[in-house]
């Protein structure tokens, strides 16, 4: 018991030997920071940006959500046209099942774009 | 302090006798980094110089930073122009302390080859504290280096008290330099009266 109790005291030492070695110069550098060199902020110097232009405008600007509604519709075409050339090279072998379950699933994605149609959204405005 | 003389007798024996302020300094002066910042053509010289055939790393002021956040040196390397002016000063005033300026080339001293440009401005020393100027058009390399060099000498004989400390240690100085405004005619104002005034013309 004795023995085990030794061997993590030598893994707590050298863990906070190593914290000590990482947080000294930097505590150095900021207690040298802190007394020895005057602080002088200032507008520029405090500025968010360094490409030597001022920023202008604000960061809290409202972006148009309506993009997601792009995304969608293209991924109507898109799942469409990665599962038309399967369908359409595995046709003359296909079961009856698998030609209606396909017909289903096309359906199912022009009923998005059918959707999409009804509410306008190919429309550009 | 120590005297001059015992302290060469005893670098003599092996014994060697330095201040803080000598130490700070030696190592302000060889770790200086520079911002990088090219305006017009001094800047391939200055990216020359940095490479491997003239390697200013020699000189430990290889590590140019692309944050004036971490620059010591802004190397003006180029024509400034007075819409970059403004700019210039800003990035300047975005350096931490203690910081230098180098105006390399023509240009950067005087307007060079376009001084007669409506656009362009006389000299960065119109606003900014310039340090060592280089002269040509543009310098070679080695003159970019020779100029690092006459700042490290400039850096190492600074004194870090007293009066003639530099204006990083002194609180009563202010830190940031008046950034000029794009006026209808020039720049407002079109130099920072406080580090430079036009020659008086005699007559």
């Amino acid at each position: 018991m004795m023995q085990t109790t030794n061997s993590y005291l030598v893994l707590v030492l050298l863990a906070v030997a190593a914290v000590g070695f990482a947080v000294a110069p930097l505590a150095a550098a900021w207690a040298w920071a802190r007394f020895f060199s005057p602080s002088k902020p200032g507008r520029d110097k405090n500025a968010i940006y360094e490409c030597g232009l001022e920023s202008k405008g604000d960061a809290w600007i409202h972006f148009r959500s309506e993009y997601y509604l792009y995304g969608i519709i293209f991924l109507v075409f898109d799942v469409e046209t990665i599962f038309l050339l399967p369908f359409a090279v595995a046709f003359t072998g296909l079961s009856a099942g698998g030609f209606v379950a396909m017909i289903v699933f096309l359906l199912l994605l022009v009923e998005g774009l059918v959707w999409a149609w009804r509410k306008g959204f190919l429309s550009w405005k | 302090m120590i005297d001059e003389g015992l302290k060469s007798e005893l670098q003599k024996q092996g014994v060697y006798v330095t201040s803080l302020q000598e130490l700070y300094n030696w190592g302000r002066a060889n770790s200086v980094w520079p911002l990088t910042f090219g305006l017009a053509c001094c800047a391939i010289e200055m990216m020359a110089a940095s490479m491997a055939r003239f390697d200013l790393a020699r000189f430990g002021a290889e590590v140019f930073r692309p944050s004036p956040r971490q620059a010591d040196l802004m190397i003006v390397a180029g024509t400034v122009t007075k819409k970059m002016a403004p700019l210039v000063v800003r990035l300047y005033n975005q350096m931490p302390e203690p910081k230098y300026v180098i105006a390399m080339g023509a240009c950067a001293i005087s307007g060079g080859p376009f001084k007669q440009g409506y656009n362009v401005l006389k000299g960065v020393d119109r606003y900014l504290p310039v340090d060592v100027s280089i002269p040509g058009c543009p310098p070679r390399p080695e003159a970019l280096i020779h100029a690092i060099m006459t700042l490290q000498e400039k850096i190492l004989n600074q004194k870090l008290t007293g009066p003639e400390r530099p204006r990083h240690l002194n609180a009563d100085v202010a830190g940031e330099y008046p950034v000029p405004a794009y006026g209808p005619h020039d720049l407002e104002p079109p130099n920072n009266p406080a580090i430079w005034q036009p020659p008086a013309i005699k007559r």
